[in-house]
């Protein structure tokens, strides 16, 4: 698998990423390294054996529905890039 | 009774499927011990996690998932006694983390299967696909400032289940009775309160269209329609839309639309490029969910009886019509209701009252059955009364309203204000004797064989006893007295 020019320019605007054109073929061979260095799992033969995504517990643990927090706005905005009366802000989105 | 939209050469299908995101009913959210709670000041149900604070790690809420297992048992749909869950990745101001928690390739509920039933009564199954547990998103406000967008995110992490139909309805009215009676059994089941006003439950509505027999064609995804009749409006829309867009002969893209109800139309939302690009990956701060057979049962046997299981009751146990009882089956607190009134009196007078007197004095005060203003022991008194012949029918309708004014006990009011009804036949001949002797004139057109008379005499002697008659003895006194010479 290799990327092309056209889809490094999609991933780095679904990243919300800014690049030059000069950027992109610098951007396509670093990524087309990585791809082609984790491909080389493609060479272990998994047939027959489940996903795995952990190697230390085998299932998450539950907690009780309990409210335990919450309540602490001037915590949760401390970092607010804008914030007014206790709502973030941020500029204008609309779709 | 089939929907098809008029098309230039043969006739169009329309293809619907749904996608409800219903909010799971618990104390915290999905993943953080903040309060689930509707509304509060802005930012005060929220805790580190759902802020999306560096090293914070997501915790999942047993109850979302026995209320996700518990919904699932509902649908009739198999339990997943392992499921994962991902990310999906999208930028949006109200999305801290950049992603939200779901479940993509494992859900918790795999496929099942509901009945929806139609007006002219006929009824149909469709298909469930998944059910999968995610977070909300927090609120964007849009309208409070010239250039800022305002986030509140005390919704932001609270649990969700998104329930997906197979592509299975055919027209609008089987959407809005699916909406309708999926909404019913969540309610049933305590696992979302079905509020779609104030957004506990939405819908995703896809809409394609084809020729009969053709394969299915291009799709697009309505967003997040929030009333039962907004779904039904939308699907026309689109569907005209569409047609005309293929009888034009061009194509309709796969796109993300919007529905505005107050135009009657849909409108493109998201372009295509960036539509469904989620890049769904495992979430590594969570392992597997994976939950036990023993619990699974144990939620399955605390399960309360479904609408589909009571209406069957009603109609076998109170011998009711299937109709009255998919009516009375529609609201759990209905249901209760009538139970409470036909208990040990006549289930299919008490299935007339409720569904007749009742509900008009509900639509007329404008009060719901859990603030009725007659209480279901009031009403079960007051048909008792019927029973037992204390008093008539049209007597039965007057001290019904009073009660609904006045809240009195009906039998309170039935001796204060003399309503007994009167079966003394003395007291009858009496009243006939009166009514022939004041009209003479009818009597005589009765005689010369105008027979539908009858009831006249029988409303004029029901008239002159205060309408306490008993109407059996009031008809036979009459035929008698009518059946002899003057």
């Amino acid at each position: 698998m290799s990327l092309d020019a056209a889809t490094v320019k999609h991933i780095a605007r679904l990243a919300r990423i800014g690049i030059q054109d000069t950027e992109v073929a610098r951007l396509q061979g670093e990524l087309n390294g990585i791809i082609g260095w984790i491909e080389q799992l493609a060479a272990v033969d998994v047939e027959g054996v489940p996903p795995m995504v952990g190697t230390e517990q085998a299932a998450l643990r539950m907690r009780d529905d309990v409210v335990t927090d919450g309540a602490r706005p001037e915590a949760v905005l401390s970092n607010a890039p804008g914030r007014n009366g206790l709502f973030y802000t941020v500029p204008k989105v609309v779709e | 009774m089939s929907y098809l939209l008029e098309g230039r050469d043969a006739p169009w299908e329309v293809v619907i499927g749904l996608e409800v995101h219903a909010q799971v009913i618990s104390q915290s959210k999905l993943f953080s011990g903040a309060s689930a709670t509707y509304g509060g000041e802005p930012n005060t149900h929220v805790s580190l996690v759902d802020a999306g604070f560096p090293g914070m790690l997501p915790v999942i809420n047993r109850e979302c998932v026995a209320q996700a297992v518990r919904t699932g048992l509902g649908l009739n749909a198999r339990i997943n006694l392992e499921s994962r869950f991902d990310r999906k990745n999208y930028f949006y101001a109200d999305l801290p983390t950049g992603y939200q928690i779901s479940q993509f390739a494992q859900p918790i509920v795999g496929s099942g299967v509901i009945e929806i039933e139609l007006a002219d009564g006929s009824t149909r199954e469709i298909g469930i696909t998944r059910l999968h547990l995610e977070q909300d998103a927090g609120k964007s406000l849009h309208d409070q400032h010239q250039t800022q967008s305002f986030i509140d995110l005390n919704r932001a992490g609270v649990g969700l289940m998104e329930i997906v139909s197979e592509p299975d309805m055919r027209s609008p009215e089987e959407a809005g009775a699916y909406v309708r009676k999926l909404r019913t059994i969540l309610r049933y089941l305590g696992t979302c309160d079905g509020n779609m006003e104030e957004g506990s439950m939405r819908a995703d509505v896809n809409v394609s269209v084809r020729h009969s027999g053709e394969p299915f064609r291009t799709r697009c995804e309505i967003k997040n329609v929030n009333s039962v009749r907004y779904v039904m409006q939308a699907i026309e829309a689109e569907a005209r839309r569409q047609v005309q867009v293929w009888e034009a002969g061009g194509t309709v893209d796969q796109e993300t639309r919007l529905f505005d109800p107050a135009r009657g139309e849909t409108r493109s939302l998201r372009s295509k490029e960036d539509a469904h690009d989620y890049r769904y990956f495992p979430d590594p701060d969570l392992l597997p969910l994976v939950i036990d057979e023993g619990w699974v049962a144990d939620l399955k046997a605390g399960l309360p009886e479904l609408p589909d299981a009571k209406r069957s009751r009603f109609v076998s146990e109170y011998g009711i019509p299937r109709y009255d009882a998919g009516v009375l089956v529609a609201e759990q607190a209905t249901a209760d209701f009538y139970e409470t009134v036909a208990a040990g009196g006549d289930p299919r007078l008490a299935a007339n009252w409720v569904t007749g007197d009742l509900f008009a004095a509900l639509n007329r005060t404008g009060r719901t059955i859990a603030d009725s203003p007659v209480s279901a022991q009031a009403m079960r008194e007051l048909l008792g009364l019927m029973v037992d012949q204390t008093i008539n029918g049209r007597i039965a309708k007057d001290v019904f309203e009073e009660m609904v004014e006045t809240g009195e006990p009906p039998a309170a009011i039935v001796e204060r204000r003399g309503l007994r009804q009167v079966t003394d036949t003395g007291a009858i001949d009496a009243a006939v004797e009166a009514v022939l002797a004041a009209n003479a004139d009818k009597l005589a057109e009765y005689r010369s064989g105008k027979d539908k008379l009858f009831g006249f005499f029988v409303g004029q002697v029901m008239k002159g006893m205060g309408g306490k008659g008993n109407p059996a003895l009031v008809n036979e006194a009459l035929r008698q007295r009518l059946a002899r010479s003057p």
